[in-house]
């Protein structure tokens, strides 16, 4: 039995998930509360992942990486490395993939901290770096709670990007979503039914976890 | 020497109005300002606070420019020696009261202003406990703290009381005369509570539709020259009923409603919801003490 697609799997859902911590938070914050010109077509474009079909995500990721192309040379020659077919070109897929699953509820928990908590803070001298971490942050656990879970269950759940973007290279690239359509093909039924039952217990438990841990929030709340 | 002018076209509730005063406010006084919901009360307090930017004007606190429209100055709240106290109170949750009062510290500055703070204002005892587990008037008490940590040149106050019942109201309102002289305050406050005005300002401006209509102490203000009475007390009219040739009209004064006879000329142009001022002439009130 082959572990390798389970565990790169989860490699790939946890480094997409701490890439989209770091980039996520100041996209959401900088959606919440600035207004600017372009903002709508910012909104968009994270929200496209939502609705576009994978493939075409796959497809143009696909040709834009190719080392044929200026972009897909370039990353090439500067950091010598490919991001067709190879796990680094999942991460950056996986994240743009993902990003409205985090962007959005860190979005909406920014905007449902009350304006005069951040009007406070600034009050007391306080930066908006200092703002954020100490009065905005702590204060929307519930919201960044779902948006780490969402984006680290979608990255497990992705199958068209990676397909298109990553083919089905062992150990490299071939996460388990692949590897189950890769071994039913094989009509090898009872390794295609091991990947499958362990992405379905691992996703329900956490999950689960996220909405009683939620709950946990409400109920702490309403009190 | 605080000086104010600022301009402001606003949507209120009556559609459009320009808010515009022009005034001085002396350090060390305890100034409320006075008027109807919608007459851009807070609207000035958040100017001051730099939360709110006008269209055009100039605030001068002490010799240091914090606003002004010509010279393109617009200082930050953060560098606004402002302590602010909002109607919500603005508590962070996720901290103790203790650490909400250590949050307002600036860099650098001593921790012992806290356990100063703490005692005059009584939250010792509730140091480590979490704002949601305190009653209105604790986290009253904890708001005024914390706004007084960073010892701020104006401290605002925007009707920090309104949400108190009468008996905390009039504690607080004995806290914030004493926070006010123990530590020499500059204090807004906005309020259209009328036993506050006279219990805590020094003076009072009345804003009526964006402007300052009348201003002095409370006495002065609240003085109608014209008519001499015995007693004179405000209210709002609740309801009018006709009885026979006259009408009976109820008053809601302060939390009670008394019933006032009044002629068919004197309910001319009264109703419900208007503000009235009652007055007796003829009888002296009896007064008691209620005890208990």
């Amino acid at each position: 039995m082959d572990w390798s697609p389970i565990s790169l799997t989860f490699k790939l859902a946890l480094t997409t998930t701490l890439v989209l911590v770091v980039i996520g938070i100041p996209m959401a914050y900088g959606l919440a509360f600035s207004r600017f010109r372009l903002k709508p077509v910012i909104e968009a474009l994270v929200s496209m992942p939502l609705v576009l079909p994978p493939t075409v995500l796959g497809f143009y990721l696909l040709i834009a990486f190719s080392p044929n192309n200026a972009l897909g040379r370039w990353l090439n020659e500067w950091f010598g490395f490919s991001l067709v077919f190879s796990f680094e070109g999942l991460v950056v897929a996986s994240v743009i993939y993902s990003l409205p699953f985090m962007v959005h509820p860190v979005q909406s928990g920014f905007r449902n901290v009350p304006i005069s908590l951040k009007e406070a803070s600034h009050l007391l001298g306080k930066s908006r770096m200092t703002t954020l971490c100490r009065v905005l942050l702590p204060n929307m656990k519930p919201a960044l709670l779902t948006g780490v879970v969402l984006s680290f269950a979608h990255t497990i759940g992705e199958f068209g990007v990676v397909l298109m973007i990553g083919g089905n290279l062992s150990e490299e690239t071939r996460v388990a979503s692949i590897a189950i359509y890769d071994r039913v093909e094989a009509l090898d039924y009872p390794t295609a039914n091991t990947y499958s039952l362990v992405l379905f217990i691992v996703t329900f438990v956490i999950l689960f976890t996220v909405f009683l841990l939620n709950n946990g929030y409400a109920l702490k709340r309403r009190i | 020497m605080i000086n104010i002018r600022l301009k402001k076209e606003l949507q209120g509730a009556h559609g459009k109005m320009t808010l515009e005063v022009d005034s001085q406010i002396h350090p060390g006084d305890l100034t409320v300002i006075y008027g109807v919901s919608g007459a851009g009360k807070t609207s000035i307090l958040r100017m001051l606070a730099g939360l709110f930017k006008p269209d055009s004007g100039k605030i001068e606190v002490n010799n240091s420019c914090w606003f002004d429209s010509e010279k393109r100055i617009d200082v930050k709240p953060r560098h606004r020696k402002v302590g602010f106290v909002s109607q919500d109170y603005a508590l962070f949750p996720n901290m103790t009261v203790r650490q909400n009062l250590r949050y307002a510290l600036d860099k650098g500055q001593p921790e012992k202003i806290i356990a100063e703070l703490m005692d005059v204002t009584g939250l010792t005892q509730l140091q480590h406990r979490k704002p949601d587990t305190l009653s209105g008037g604790q986290q009253q008490r904890v708001a005024l703290a914390r706004a007084l940590v960073r010892q701020p040149e104006i401290l605002l106050l925007d009707e920090p009381l309104s949400a108190l019942d009468e008996g905390m109201r009039v504690k607080m309102q004995d806290y914030l005369l004493m926070l006010h002289h123990q530590f020499n305050l500059t204090t807004i406050l906005v309020t259209h509570d009328m036993a506050e005005i006279f219990k805590l300002a020094g003076k009072i401006f009345i804003l009526d539709q964006g402007q300052f209509v009348r201003q002095g102490s409370p006495q002065e203000v609240f003085s109608y020259q014209e008519i001499s009475g015995k007693y004179k007390i405000t209210g709002t009219v609740l309801h009018i009923e006709p009885n026979d040739i006259v009408y009976v009209v109820s008053v809601l004064i302060g939390h009670q409603i008394i019933k006032v006879i009044a002629s068919e000329a004197e309910r001319k142009g009264l109703k419900t919801g208007d503000r009235v001022l009652i007055i007796s002439k003829a009888f002296n009130p009896i007064i008691l003490k209620i005890n208990g």
